[in-house]
């Protein structure tokens, strides 16, 4: 597979802070690679850097095999930028903005089946300050989709979206790689990082803490796992020692949570269920309790306040 | 090419759904000349007389007006809104020339401040039968000249201030005296010698001049010192504004 995105010790300073440290990262053709962080980790600034707005101070960077600094102009007509704080003027209606920004493209996607395709037929004639949230950033990918692009860049698209959005906006993304195109988003969204992105590279003071695909991360992780279930009746005692055998009990009421440290060899929910057909014993609403990466992100990051 | 002229087309719609500017621009200076041309009364000079009535020296002062608020509120107001609210930024990241997002905001204010020139003529013709002595295309280059050594202020304002908001105020503060002192709401004969002296010193002054005496057929020659101070400031604008431009 092609590398689309080559990053090496790139370091950008600000004053005495330094907002990215020697990071380096490869993003391959028709992967989503996501970078969270918490705020301040630097997400923006390495994306700006591959976007060409910000000139690194050290380190090599690449884009489709060009410099984003020498060859802006190469970069802006083959990519699609979503920024993180970007507008159109209030008066401005959404088919004349895209309409516009086709414009600027030598071979730009045809707008109107972008319009039906990201669901703003209906918004077709309206004044861009009159869109919610969610249209305006379902705008902002329409546009950065118009140039056909091979990589589009989304910076914290889903920040401020209600759920529905924000998983309308996860279907389009996934659609845009489904088209073999080669996505580049950060967030602070962990669930959205979980499901959307096929590797996930964790920011914090400016350097990369860990890179992986989000269950390898998971999988690295020593956090408990739990089963949760419910019992009519109390929890017999024998069963109560078979399953404290199996992983620390905590019981509410009618509600038994068994924990245990995850990857073991037998599953913890095969164990807990086996006891419990075993005893013939009748339970309800099982579930079990997965670490998620924002276990993984808070293990590596800390839990002290940002900002 | 192509981008120019689509950018120039929304532009033109932008400038149209604003209602401030385009009521400064379009509305605004006729509601100046039916006000003043009721008080001078509009009788026409008597046929073959040479008097200038008090109306045909306003169709020039107010196109003036015109050029004074075109040039410093909305090219000053959209240029530093479009730079504060990251609407530049989006542009920066398309293969756009910022030559044709100035080009685009020069050429509609251009035309919008022609238009405003263009229903006070009519307006003056029809109601008050204004008479026009000069030369059409000779009036024309004077407006241009006029209008693109203002707008240049405009651009210059957007570039230096650092947001928005100091922009229009500073603009506004530039325009309220040029527009009482230059002439171009009241003759500046009618003034105070002292404040005359002032008005020397308003870009604004020098629109009116050239404008009013070009309309009464006066030659060029006779205003070297209006045309050398607008082309001063035209080269000084394009200098300043492509240098201080900046996407965010």
């Amino acid at each position: 597979m092609n590398t689309i995105v080559q990053v090496e010790g790139l370091r950008k300073v600000y004053g005495a802070t330094i907002a990215v440290d020697e990071v380096s990262f490869e993003v391959k053709e028709g992967e989503i690679f996501g970078m969270v962080g918490p705020n301040g980790a630097g997400k923006t600034t390495t994306i700006e850097c591959l976007e060409g707005l910000r000139k690194p101070d050290a380190g090599l960077v690449r884009v489709l095999g060009v410099d984003p600094q020498c060859e802006s102009q190469t970069l802006r007509e083959r990519t699609g930028m979503q920024l993180q704080q970007s507008n159109l003027p209030d008066r401005m209606r959404v088919w004349e903005a895209l309409d516009l920004y086709a414009s600027f493209y030598p071979k730009a996607a045809d707008w109107k089946e972008l319009l039906s395709q990201l669901g703003l037929e209906e918004k077709r004639n309206a004044y861009f300050s009159k869109l919610s949230g969610g249209q305006k950033q379902r705008l902002f990918i329409a546009l950065a989709l118009l140039p056909d692009p091979q990589l589009i860049f989304l910076d914290e698209l889903t920040t401020g979206l209600d759920p529905q959005a924000r998983h309308a906006i996860w279907d389009l993304v996934r659609d845009v790689r489904a088209k073999g195109r080669t996505v580049l988003l950060t967030t602070h969204f962990m669930e959205e990082a979980e499901r959307l992105c096929d590797r996930v590279a964790i920011l914090d003071h400016g350097k990369i803490v860990t890179l992986d695909t989000p269950a390898n991360l998971i999988r690295g992780l020593e956090v408990e796992e739990g089963v949760i279930f419910s019992l009519d009746g109390g929890l017999p005692p024998a069963l109560e020692k078979a399953l404290s055998m199996a992983g620390r009990l905590e019981i509410q009421g009618e509600q038994v949570t068994v924990h245990g440290k995850n990857g073991r060899k037998v599953p913890l929910v095969s164990e807990v269920v086996s006891l419990l057909t075993g005893q013939g014993i009748p339970f309800r609403d099982l579930r079990t309790e997965q670490p998620t990466l924002e276990d993984v992100f808070l293990s590596l990051t800390g839990r002290e306040m940002r900002e | 090419m192509k981008s120019l002229l689509k950018m120039t087309w929304v532009e033109a719609k932008l400038f149209l759904r604003e209602p401030v500017s385009a009521f400064f621009t379009l509305v605004f200076p006729l509601v100046m000349l039916f006000i003043f041309g009721f008080i001078y009364g509009n009788v026409p000079p008597p046929p073959g007389s040479d008097s200038q009535s008090a109306i045909d020296g306003l169709i020039p002062a107010l196109t003036a007006m015109v050029i004074g608020m075109t040039g410093l509120m909305p090219i000053t107001i959209t240029m530093a809104t479009y730079r504060e609210n990251g609407i530049l930024r989006r542009l920066r990241t398309t293969p756009v020339s910022p030559l044709v997002v100035l080009a685009a905001q020069l050429i509609v204010v251009f035309i919008m401040t022609g238009l405003g020139m263009l229903l006070l003529v009519v307006a003056g013709k029809l109601v008050f039968h204004v008479r026009f002595d000069g030369n059409a295309f000779s009036l024309l280059a004077g407006f241009t000249l006029g209008s693109l050594s203002f707008f240049g202020i405009g651009f210059i304002l957007a570039g230096t201030m650092p947001t928005a908001r100091t922009a229009q105020i500073v603009a506004m503060v530039l325009l309220y005296p040029m527009l009482i002192l230059s002439g171009a709401a009241w003759p500046r004969e009618l003034m105070p010698a002292a404040v005359q002296k002032i008005s020397a010193f308003l870009p604004l002054t020098y629109v009116v001049t050239l404008l009013r005496g070009l309309w009464v057929g006066e030659p060029w020659g006779k205003h070297l010192l209006d045309v050398g101070v607008l082309v001063g400031m035209l080269i000084l604008g394009i200098i300043i504004s492509v240098k201080t431009f900046r996407w965010e």
